[in-house]
């Protein structure tokens, strides 16, 4: 499955975590951004893969600003970012 | 007994770092907000938030979600995620009849009860009505904030505008054995402002009162709670029953006032509910 739009979710905030996605012809390519990177940014990547490879989304660019999210957080911005990125105009 | 609704603490939908601390408060209930505090553009992510953070974590609170409203386009999608998940209560908003229906319908198969939100000119004249519409419907709370747009006056300290409108939730709660739940105070830096109002609220039998804010479940409980001397007086009551039913005796007095059933009653529940809280023991009855 492929995205039909670019799409984001999440904030900022302490605990949260900015998504963006965006589709390409590439293939796909996930770029996080983390203040506790060095310690978590491997399982930030896995989390993000999980969720894409539930949905059997490929070609994606995901970019990944975190602000020290817990996995459910992390899962459901890319759930949201995805729903709206599915959404047809 | 029922469950302790001293305290329940409202809960922004949207913002992780309430949603996932929200059981260190030591509020009675957590509300996790779809409604007001969430924008309306994030209303879908705030759903899937609330909903990812209730599978993944075990709360010692009682859970309850504020839906938004019946005629508003995000109820539907609302009600279709909350209804799968393990929580105790939905708050209905602008609560009416029909909404009740419309919800009970919708819950019919779960386990989870309804909570009204009473926060209109309408719902304070109807409230009898709207709590006898279904059996899950197990309580109410004053929204006092939408009720003074409604009216038109001005919210104020001293909750004098809200006076009728207390005084008739509580009356018709209490007449069908339902809990009833304060407005919030929403001057969140005016601790003594809010323990005068939740005293008020306490004197006119509401069993709890709403936060909007952390910082003011210590005092919230602390009002609705048994204080050391109703403690004492119960436990001093109820071992002077127990001896005149021993004596065969129908009524007895203490300090030269009669003890008749209803202070009997009023005594047993509030050592009831100070055993709940832990504030007396099995022991001390003895």
């Amino acid at each position: 499955m492929r995205l039909t739009k670019p799409a984001k979710a999440g904030t900022y905030e302490s605990n949260d975590i900015y998504i963006m996605i965006y589709p390409t012809e590439e293939d796909t390519f996930i770029e996080i951004e983390s203040i506790v990177s060095e310690l978590y940014g491997k399982h930030i990547r896995q989390v993000i893969e999980a969720v894409l490879k539930e949905h059997n989304l490929t070609n994606v660019y995901v970019k990944a600003i975190d602000k020290g999210a817990l996995d459910y957080a992390i899962r459901s911005r890319m759930l949201t970012a995805i729903k709206r990125g599915l959404e047809h105009e | 007994m029922n469950r302790i609704r001293r305290s329940m603490l409202f809960i922004p939908g949207n913002n992780p770092g309430m949603v996932q601390n929200g059981d260190v408060f030591d509020s009675d209930a957590l509300i996790f907000d779809l409604e007001d505090s969430v924008a309306l553009e994030e209303k879908d992510a705030a759903r899937e938030l609330v909903k990812q953070a209730l599978e993944t974590f075990e709360f010692n609170a009682e859970l309850i979600v504020r839906l938004s409203p019946l005629d508003s386009p995000f109820f539907e999608a609302d009600i279709e995620a909350l209804k799968k998940l393990p929580i105790n209560m939905i708050l209905l908003p602008k609560a009416s009849v029909e909404g009740v229906k419309v919800l009970e319908k919708q819950l019919r198969g779960t386990n989870i009860n309804i909570m009204v939100l009473i926060e209109s000119a309408l719902g304070v004249e109807k409230v009898f009505d709207i709590l006898s519409t279904s059996e899950r419907c197990l309580g109410l709370m004053l929204g006092g904030e939408d009720l003074c747009v409604d009216l038109n006056c001005k919210r104020t300290k001293s909750g004098q505008e809200l006076l009728y409108a207390r005084m008739r939730v509580v009356n018709a709660a209490k007449a069908l054995n339902k809990f009833c739940i304060d407005t919030p105070f929403t001057d969140v830096n005016d601790e003594e402002g809010l323990q005068k109002d939740a005293e008020f609220a306490k004197a006119l039998g509401f069993d709890g009162k709403a936060a909007i804010n952390p910082r003011q479940i210590i005092t919230i409980n602390k009002v609705f709670s048994p204080s050391e001397h109703d403690i004492k007086h119960s436990l001093r009551i109820l071992e002077a029953r127990d001896i005149a039913t021993k004596e065969g005796k129908g009524v007895f007095a203490i300090d030269g006032k009669m003890v008749d059933l209803p202070i009997i009653k009023r005594a047993e529940y509030i050592i009831e509910v100070a055993k709940k809280l832990k504030l007396v023991s099995d022991n001390d009855e003895d």
